[in-house]
């Protein structure tokens, strides 16, 4: 596994701060949700409830986010990543399921600030109302041009999980979208 | 802008997130056809203006194929199903005749 994240931390400073969040442990496991083995598996590993349809479920330092019927994406500290993996591959033997290390491949981001749903709201095709959208749920979408998983992690904090090979360009398009004086005051 | 209803992971997609792949319910003609039926399902497609049956997927969102019947003509949508269904289903029918009584599947 790689010894550095995307960006080394970078952080917009600002009322917003957009900052890249370091190294975070994800495993992405693919297989029959409904499968009681699985679920207990992921939820004995992660110390948190099985998600729903859309949901994520976040514990002191693990959650499990819902990303298809089908996927998973389990969070985990970066160190115990593939200690996790070798726990849940042989918790699966047998099963029609996979479990895969994905820490390197990805960048997570916060935004937090005042205007933190707002920045989000500029480049997300989402309703992000807080009525509409809630801590609790997972939003896989577009960011721009690219794909991207976004979610409320605290009351004034969202969290944004891309492709590594994009980080820069999210991370630059939530730095602009972030900028002091480009808040609408829409929410 | 078209709006779509994702039935595997329910949100409202806009077309930005997703990703069109033709006309659905073709019947597949492969190796050991007639050069006709193959021809047929390579090129030959409906193109109807109004009632139309389409496959979508959610591509920058679950990531799943899903079904949209919808009017190409108003663009409204009728209603969205699984992907893995051979033939409209019954309360799509159903949605689609409630606002165009003339229509039939053959058209």
């Amino acid at each position: 596994m790689s010894d550095v994240s995307a960006l080394i931390g970078a952080v917009a400073e600002g009322r917003t701060r957009v900052e890249e969040a370091g190294l975070a442990g994800m495993i992405t496991l693919r297989g029959d949700l409904s499968s009681s083995k699985l679920v207990a598996a992921v939820t004995g590993l992660a110390g948190v409830e099985m998600p729903g349809q859309r949901e994520i479920k976040a514990g002191d330092d693990k959650a499990i986010a819902w990303m298809s019927r089908d996927e998973l994406l389990i969070m985990v500290p970066h160190e115990e990543a593939d200690g996790a993996v070798a726990t849940l591959s042989a918790a699966l033997a047998g099963e029609h399921a996979t479990v895969a290390n994905v820490s390197d491949a990805r960048a997570l981001f916060r935004v937090e600030g005042p205007h933190a749903r707002e920045v989000l709201a500029k480049l997300v095709p989402v309703d992000l109302h807080p009525e509409s959208f809630r801590a609790g749920e997972m939003r896989r979408t577009r960011m721009a041009q690219v794909p991207a998983a976004i979610w409320q992690s605290g009351e004034d904090q969202f969290s944004v999980i891309c492709f590594r090979s994009v980080a820069q360009y999210v991370f630059d398009l939530l730095a602009l979208s972030a900028k002091d004086g480009s808040e609408v005051g829409y929410f | 802008m078209l709006i779509l209803e994702c039935p595997c992971c329910g949100v409202m997609a806009d077309e930005t997130e997703l990703a069109p792949g033709g006309e659905a319910h073709l019947k597949r003609y492969g190796p050991g056809s007639s050069d006709e039926d193959f021809e047929g399902y390579l090129f030959h497609r409906a193109n109807p203006k109004g009632v139309h049956f389409e496959r979508w997927r959610h591509a920058n969102g679950c990531g799943k194929w899903f079904l949209a019947a919808r009017c190409t003509n108003t663009l409204e949508v009728f209603a969205t199903y699984s992907a893995q269904t051979p033939e409209p289903p019954q309360h799509v029918i159903d949605a689609i005749r409630a606002k165009r009584p003339d229509w039939s599947i053959e058209a």
